[in-house]
């Protein structure tokens, strides 16, 4: 192992079709036109002394040293903003050359303190290699004069300094916050000799609008912008490239290491999701991993009301086998079951449902995509046939018109969001339809063409009447869906969007949207060249979610926008894993690869690899198990990796279920508020401490690569086996690879992945199999996975959820872009510095209606239950609405959602629950008695110390 | 589980196909139950329609009478 070095080309690659050669230091090469001489110099290996350039943001052509000199021209022009020409020939290195190398170095260095030996950069630092690069022997200068090394040094941001000491003001920084990151958070301020880097008015970054993406820390070439954790530990000596454990996106990083120590995760440059970008979890917020709350050791106890005890692997797994043996003879086979983990690796997550499906005999296992993506995986598959997103993340590129509905990427899947907003920078065009005014409806440099500020619960009513103006306007692509859909489904369709209860005047009595602006979105969707839809959890947690994701499909059908780049259908996933997590068959119903557990030919397939027999019957959902565990119908529960008392609706109803089962296992990094109610606790490992796969939004499937040894002496897959073994049926793999064959030997769609091909190529998207041996960027090319596209009836029917005297407003929850779903890693890193509590957005009118002041405890009530938290008050949510987020478990939030969910795959319905807001002077009873109760849960007995030695 | 949990969620789903010709509808409502409902589930919402089966929408009255033969088949898989 060694530290990866990526090349940096010093200027972006052009996409030109076109090429020149060009003549550099003697070397002929083709390159695209309108490629930089220095980058071509650098595709033939000749390093052009560079500060101010580098190859994630355009050429600035400010340092003076990158200057060559080209045959016929006088100068010596910079290299990283001279595109090389045809037959150009290019001298990088002369005597004139040299000396004004020379000179430009030592002004510089004429104002740069030389502390070099103790400075945190050394080994890494630009500015130290290009003095040694251009022979920089002397200072004629001195030091004496005016300087800026007293400047003070900002330590506001948690994970990261800035000395302007240090800094050679390149504008790098400057330039990635705007290019790469689109925040436009830092400017250079002054002229001249004052001109320093300045983040928002010239405050600390922290009080800036900075969101800590860390493209500056990047950029930066000296030790200006250098993470703390560099600062604290040193340089890395070898890196290993791994995929993030956060959010769908799934960006590649180098973890960057000293031994068994990360010293930081740089994002990687050739990692397709995120071509060398990050946010602030991925890229600062893995403190988590080593976390003095880490469970190390896995523990059991008789009862919930217990202290837990530790003991070893042996006698926890045994204890897990032994109950849910003892369940299972008592109880039935159906008795028992498993929740696997959109956090786990795709192997760790089919190996739990094997362990349901092969070892338990039943069905009974499911994830938390439920309460998620499920009506996703349904609702894809009932209009295109197959249950994922349509396209890459380039897509984006390509895009003319782009609809977000029920999603805040720039919170939630920030790298792809800088991504979007980039190609909306460059002229795309944006219709958001969301409740509240997220950033991208407006933020710098971004303003939504339209904002359709829907009421919560009226999704299906807004799409339907979108397609109602496609469809009596004649904007149907009327060949796309002649060639490719059902044309009777279609005609269907067509008649029922285009009656008068679907058209915009009719929604906007649902809606609140005026019918007129729905009529102009509708059509510049229609009309405005490659659109492209992209969702989230807005759509599909409604108890209408899976007919919203089919009036999506509708729209994208009608419209001719699926099968090419630009354009489709994207779900934006929010757990790392959690499209891997449906693909690897975790879903009660059905197998691996979609298919359904009744399919006799698919479930023999199973049945003969494993060499067991394999019930034909779906097993519970999530909420089925709960109710189940109540009338005493189901009494053992493995959950691996998710925290349902915390993330999954109605509190109150879930603990009650957990309290009545017998035995509930808990398999996690840290306790948390599932494991107050569980039996046995084992202790899970980071995505650093094992091999596997994390497949993205897109179908990526990405590589996880171990970095340090499990620090609880298992990883998580292994942990699966041995309670298969202690169950009676071993199954044998020595490592995830050979589970990774399993599954490309079982799921047509997965035939063509391994781990080999996989280390090749980087990732892959599937389909991967003899058709696609490189994966599938772009599905439903020419003809969708069914046969043809089918169009499906998507009736408006309002929630049961309704307002009234006592709930008058409507509650609507979400994520936040520091913290991540119940916090359970984020809360225990530097990001609580940007969120230490869940807060209740409210508007003003609706604030002062009740007396609220900012920052004021206000109690929030719905018919299920109420927690107190402290409101924000804000016109970023309308009136009648109030938002929160449940990152914490001090508040609760989901204790005030109700039971209500999806009809086909109950995914629950949190994104509407009638509330009413008041004031209140803290937590509420509930919450107290909730926290001593977890208190008391998490205590571990430690035995009594030997007497010491006489 | 409790019989009025269970016949919101066949209603839910009954309502989703409600457009479609009554034959079909109460086909595809009686496949969505068979296909993800739990068998313990069905069997509770057949019991609650031989007690009278008060508040089912009618054609998921009709859906779920249907499943009597495939509770019966499954019992007899699994005794």
């Amino acid at each position: 192992m060694s530290l990866i070095s990526e090349i940096d080309f010093g200027t972006p690659v052009s996409d030109a079709e076109t090429t020149v050669t060009v003549t550099i230091d003697g070397f002929a090469v083709t390159v695209p036109e309108g490629t930089s001489i220095m980058r071509a110099a650098m595709e033939a290996g000749i390093q052009v002394p560079k500060l101010c350039a580098t190859d994630s943001v355009n050429a600035f052509g400010s340092c003076r040293l990158c200057l060559v000199e080209i045959e016929g021209r006088a100068g010596t022009p910079a290299s990283c903003t001279t595109p090389a020409g045809d037959g150009m020939v290019v001298k990088t290195q002369t005597g004139r050359l040299k000396k004004l190398r020379r000179d430009v170095m030592e002004l510089y260095i004429s104002d740069h303190p030389l502390d070099c030996l103790t400075c945190a950069a050394n080994g890494d630092c630009e500015l130290q290699d290009m003095a040694g690069a251009v022979g920089l022997r002397e200072v004629r200068y001195g030091q004496e004069g005016a300087n800026h090394f007293d400047a003070a040094k900002d330590q506001s941001n948690p994970y990261f300094t800035f000395d302007p000491a240090k800094c050679i003001v390149c504008s790098r920084c400057v330039r990635a916050c705007e290019e790469v990151q689109g925040t436009f958070a830092l400017t250079i301020d002054g002229r001249g000799f004052a001109s320093h880097v300045a983040a928002g008015m010239d405050e600390p970054f922290l009080a800036s609008e900075c969101v800590s993406c860390g493209a500056c820390v990047q950029a930066c070439p000296t030790a200006t912008l250098i993470e703390k954790s560099v600062i604290e530990i040193g340089q890395p000596e070898h890196s290993v490239v791994t995929t993030c454990a956060y959010c769908g996106v799934g960006c590649s990083f180098k973890a960057e290491m000293r031994g068994e120590e990360v010293v930081r995760m740089v994002p990687y440059k050739d990692g397709a999701a995120n071509h060398g970008h990050s946010c602030v979890k991925g890229r600062f917020a893995w403190g988590y991993t080593n976390h003095r709350d880490r469970i190390l050791k896995p523990m059991i106890r008789e009862r919930i009301s217990d202290p837990w005890r530790e003991v070893s692997w042996d006698e926890a797994v045994g204890r897990v086998a032994s109950e849910f043996k003892r369940i299972q003879a008592t109880r039935g086979r159906s008795s028992i079951g498993a929740i696997t983990s959109s956090r786990c690796t795709n192997e760790e997550t089919y190996l739990v449902q094997k362990l349901v499906r092969a070892v338990f005999g039943n069905n009974n296992t499911d994830t938390c995509a439920r309460v998620c993506h499920s009506p996703t995986g349904y609702g894809l598959s009932k209009t295109f046939g197959t249950s994922a997103g349509t396209q890459n993340f380039d897509s984006v590129d390509d895009a003319d018109v782009i609809l977000v509905i029920g999603a805040n990427p720039t919170d939630a899947h920030p790298v792809f969001a800088s991504r979007m907003k980039k190609r909306l920078r460059e002229g795309a065009k944006l219709i958001v339809i969301d409740p509240r005014r997220t950033d991208l409806v407006r933020s710098a440099h971004i303003k939504a063409d339209y904002h359709l500020p829907l009421l919560p619960g009226t999704n299906v009513a807004m799409l339907n009447a979108l397609a109602h103006v496609v469809v009596t306007e004649g904007l149907v692509n009327e060949k796309f869906v002649r060639d490719q859909c059902d044309g009777d489904a279609f005609a269907d369709w067509a008649a029922f969007v285009a009656r008068p209860e679907n058209s915009p005047e009719a929604a906007s009595h649902f809606t609140g949207v005026p019918a007129e602006t729905i009529r102009a979105a509708a059509r510049l969707y229609a009309t405005g060249g490659n659109a492209a839809i992209y969702y989230g959890l807005g759509v599909t947690e409604h108890s209408q979610g899976t007919t919203t994701v089919m009036a999506i499909a509708n729209l994208a059908m009608a419209t001719g926008n699926i099968g090419r780049e630009g354009v489709g259908v994207n779900p934006l996933r929010g757990q790392n894993n959690v499209q891997g997590a449906c693909d690897m068959g975790s879903f009660p119903h059905e197998l691996p690869g979609y298919r359904h557990i009744s399919d006799e030919i698919v479930r023999g397939l199973f049945e003969k690899d494993w060499g067991v027999h394999l019930d034909a019957e779906p097993g519970l959902r999530i909420p089925n198990m709960l109710d189940a565990a109540l009338d005493g119908s189901f009494q053992g529960l493995y959950v691996q990796g998710e925290d349902i008392v915390q993330s999954d609706p109605d509190s109150k109803h879930v603990i009650a279920g957990l309290q009545a089962m017998e035995c509930v296992v808990v398999q996690d990094l840290f306790l948390n508020e599932t494991s107050n109610y569980a039996h046995v606790f084992l202790p899970g490992s980071t995505f650093l401490e094992k091999d596997g796969t994390f497949t993205n939004a897109e179908r990526r499937i990405n590589r996880v690569r171990k970095v340090m040894a499990p620090k609880g002496g298992m990883a998580d897959w292994e942990i699966t086996l041995a309670i298969a073994k202690a169950m009676g049926v071993p199954m044998h793999y020595s490592h995830p690879s050979e589970i990774m064959d399993e599954i490309a030997r079982l799921t047509p769609s997965f035939s063509g992945v391994n781990y080999a091909k996989l280390d090749a190529l980087g990732s892959v998207q599937w389909p991967c199999n003899d058709a696609a041996p490189e994966g599938t960027p772009t599905m439903h090319i020419g003809k969708f996975v069914r046969g043809k596209g089918n169009f499906l009836i998507t009736e408006f029917v309002p929630t049961d959820e309704k307002i009234g005297p006592r709930f008058p407003l409507l509650l609507t929850t979400g994520r936040i872009l520091s913290q991540y779903n119940v916090g359970a890693q984020t809360r225990r890193t530097g990001n609580a510095t940007w969120h230490g509590e869940d807060l209740l957005e409210i508007h003003p009118h609706d604030a002062e209606e009740r007396g609220l002041h900012d920052g004021s405890w206000v109690r929030l009530e719905s018919r299920s239950g109420a927690t107190s938290l402290r409101a924000h008050i804000t016109d970023r949510v309308a009136p009648g609405i109030v938002y929160t987020t449940f990152h914490h478990p001090d508040t609760q939030a989901n204790v005030v959602t109700s039971d209500y969910s999806d009809w086909a795959t109950n995914c629950p319905e949190y994104k509407v629950t009638a509330v009413q807001v008041a004031p209140s002077n803290g937590p509420t009873a509930w919450q107290t008695e909730y926290q001593a109760h977890s208190h008391e849960s998490r205590r571990i007995a430690h035995p009594a110390p030997l007497p010491a030695a006489e | 589980m409790s019989p009025e949990k269970l016949v919101y969620m066949a209603n839910q789903i009954g309502r989703f196909f409600a457009h479609q010709p009554e034959e079909k509808a109460v086909a595809n409502t009686a496949d969505h139950l068979v296909k993800f409902w739990d068998p313990r589930m069905r069997k509770a919402i057949l019991g609650y329609v031989d007690a009278g089966g008060q508040g089912l929408q009618p054609l998921v009255l009709k859906a779920v009478l249907t499943l009597k033969l495939n509770v019966d088949s499954v019992q007899a898989r699994t005794i």
